[in-house]
């Protein structure tokens, strides 16, 4: 199929590397209309979620995606199956990449007994370890060591295989995130250390809560790399070169990919205190993610504005699909309270809150 | 044979290293070192750099590394130098350990083991000596045990490193020194303790003692000495925190008609608050002919000097006095 190149608006950057990608991006049409699909998807499935929030269908915390879409699809087109991924809370769009049916994500939010996790976990705990994803993790960067634990796997077992473990740029000032970049580097670990710097700490901005906003260059010793976060083709080539470079045996690798979300950290956060409504509409119509790909598919001629709408139409369907799977499904019985607490084995004596109620083997 | 309970400890996970290649040990100064306690000792020499590994001085950094290696299908054997230091990395433990199963509705489980010496030690002040079974053991998600003797260290030691789930093992820095007979039965290499079933240490008809690690010897002292007065003690040796072996105590509790709890512990909220209340909840209750009593450490931080450090912790003298004036109805 055609290849079309592009130049990407913010070239790459690196840290303690010796290449440095040049500054174009390449793609098909066949990858460019499926990346526009997907991102298209992610972002409704997002803005759905935020409509059931507000009519109390999915309750607690929600952490959502929109604005960043480009970073896991980038990743994923560049990384293979058999690589690993961990990330934090926000995490509905890596559980969709990393394959799990959008029914089943929907229906964890809602509660369902037909969730990913059964209605235990909520939106901020998917799994799916038999595709390599371990979470989905509500700690603010407690996902990052674990990361390393499973990079570590990856080189005890010499599959060949890496790990990406995803963290916002609050959570790069957690000590932990340094600390498991000293023992990566000790132990040459296949491991990405990503920083989706979404510019936002919960409401703090990157100006207030570090002095070293150069996320990428912040792994101690560990070389690093900066890339443009709200341009697809430009995740996939910068994670392309950084699967290179650590399946090369070069230990692991600082990233940074430069997004931008555009709800608030969580939806009780209507993300207009800390930043101006005007900031966030400046990057929507110079910067978003999805109108780039559209005008560089235009400009292709890969497609005009009505195969686009069809595409959109379809991944509108596909959303309306899983929410009526996820609202026709049971809720979980009340006995699944009690299951669970162990791998495939249950203790002789679960307390319940009423003695009367306690359960017994 | 008699064995150490550091000799039982090593020998175990050197045991299952070889047996799975799966199995590794990783910690501050497991390897080279040879074990800050020496627990250790001779496994780095035999297996490598690969099985045994030095981490640098990062608690929560290597806890967190070691449960995703064990949610990435491994199955590591995490030490604490000490188990104060795994205040640093309890997180790990807690939320990222302990509760993984439950939260992936059981899609994702974590093999892990964290282990190190727990409870007092001898003069060295309110950081380095504490007991975290009740820490530990009020967490659903975790195995806890607190082995005592040998015995129960080889055998709790090799069922924690074939569980599919995070155990915690809590050793006694006390007791690494101290020798025991092995029954030969304890030296197969599948020797595997049940991980949830409690020991009757000594069996006795008047009361019964329910206690853990070190606390179990003091109890066998005492029982020595309180059948001279001829009161007969019956001793569980709890083996497991959780989960806790409820059967066998209120079974006990219901042949003796008294309890209590021994254990080095802080009082509130601890291991011996849980027995209490098990054994008035349960239908053990109507059997009691005294209440029940728990026998702790003191509600203070851990002194320095060897006086007042005696003075807060329990010993077999406090267990003598206690018994006896349970046996004896007076107020407690």
């Amino acid at each position: 199929s055609e290849t079309k190149q592009w130049k990407v608006a913010r070239p790459f950057r690196v840290h303690k590397l010796d290449a440095c990608p040049d500054e174009s991006v390449e793609s098909t049409k066949e990858e460019a209309l499926k990346f526009y699909e997907t991102m298209f998807f992610y972002r409704r499935f997002e803005t759905v979620c935020d409509t059931l929030y507000k009519e109390k269908a999915i309750k607690g915390f929600l952490h959502l995606y929109d604005g960043q879409e480009a970073c896991v699809v980038g990743m994923e087109a560049a990384l293979k199956k058999t690589d690993s991924i961990i990330t934090a809370y926000r995490d509905h769009c890596h559980a969709l990449s990393r394959g799990e049916s959008p029914g089943a994500v929907m229906a964890e939010m809602l509660g369902k007994q037909t969730g990913s996790s059964k209605g235990k976990g909520g939106s901020m705990h998917y799994y799916a370890p038999e595709q390599n994803f371990y979470g989905g993790n509500g700690i603010v960067g407690a996902q990052v060591p674990v990361g390393a634990g499973i990079a570590f796997a990856h080189k005890y077992t010499g599959d060949g295989g890496l790990c990406v473990a995803a963290y916002g740029d609050g959570a790069a000032n957690q000590g932990q995130v340094f600390e498991a970049a000293n023992m990566a580097h000790l132990w040459s670990l296949p491991i990405i250390f990503l920083c989706e710097n979404n510019q936002y700490a919960m409401g703090t901005s990157v100006g207030r809560h570090t002095t070293l906003p150069d996320f990428y260059t912040r792994g101690i010793g560990v070389p690093g790399i900066w890339i443009d976060g709200m341009d697809v083709l430009a995740v996939k080539k910068g994670f392309k070169f950084a699967a290179d470079y650590i399946r090369a045996g070069n230990g692991p690798l600082f990233m940074e990919l430069n997004t931008y979300r555009y709800h608030g950290h969580s939806m009780s956060d209507p993300g207009i205190s800390y930043r101006s409504r005007d900031e966030v509409s400046q990057v929507r119509q110079e910067r978003d993610c999805i109108e780039l790909l559209k005008k560089r598919i235009i400009e292709a001629g890969w497609a005009n504005a009505a195969d686009l709408k069809k595409i959109e139409k379809q991944a509108r369907k596909l959303v309306d699909e899983a929410v009526t799977f996820a609202r026709e499904s049971p809720d979980p019985p009340l006995k699944e309270a009690y299951t669970d607490i162990y791998h495939k084995e249950i203790p002789k004596r679960i307390r319940a809150t009423d003695p009367a109620k306690d359960l017994y083997v | 044979t008699l064995l150490t309970v550091r000799e039982a400890l090593g020998g175990a996970m050197g045991e299952e290293i070889a047996r799975d290649d799966k199995v590794f040990l990783l910690g501050e100064e497991v390897a080279e070192y040879n074990g800050a306690y020496k627990v250790s000792k001779g496994l780095w020499e035999k297996y490598g750099s690969k099985r045994v590994i030095d981490t640098p001085i990062t608690e929560m950094g290597f806890a967190g590394l070691a449960t995703g290696a064990a949610l990435a299908g491994l199955k590591p054997i995490c030490e604490f130098m000490t188990f104060n230091f795994s205040m640093q990395a309890i997180d790990h433990i807690v939320n990222s350990a302990a509760k993984i199963n439950y939260m992936s509705g059981g899609r994702s489980n974590c093999p892990v083991v964290f282990r190190g010496p727990n409870g007092s030690s001898a003069s060295v002040g309110a950081q380095h000596s504490q007991c975290f079974a009740a820490w530990y053991g009020s967490v659903p998600g975790l195995k806890v045990v607190s082995p005592y003797d040998a015995e129960d260290c080889r055998g709790l030691m090799k069922a924690a490193i074939r569980d599919m789930n995070p155990v915690v093992v809590l050793e006694h820095e006390l007791m690494y020194g101290e020798s025991f007979d092995m029954p030969d039965y304890a030296m197969d290499p599948d020797f595997l303790i049940e991980i949830g079933k409690a020991k009757i240490q000594r069996e006795g008809t008047d009361i019964s003692l329910v206690a853990h690690s070190r606390a179990v010897g003091q109890c066998l002292q005492a029982a020595k000495i309180l059948e001279e007065k001829g009161i007969s003690c019956e001793i569980i040796n709890l083996r497991s925190i959780r989960p806790l072996d409820y059967e066998t105590i209120l079974k006990s509790v219901k042949k003796t008609h008294r309890v209590v709890s021994v254990e080095g512990g802080w009082p509130q909220h601890g291991v011996g608050a849980e027995i209490i209340a098990l054994c008035c909840e349960g239908d053990s209750f109507p059997y009691l002919d005294a209440a029940p009593v728990r026998i702790c450490g003191a509600d203070v931080p851990m002194p320095y000097s060897k006086p007042i450090e005696d003075e807060v912790q329990v010993q077999v003298q406090t267990i003598v006095n206690v018994v006896s004036r349970v046996m004896e109805g007076q107020k407690i």
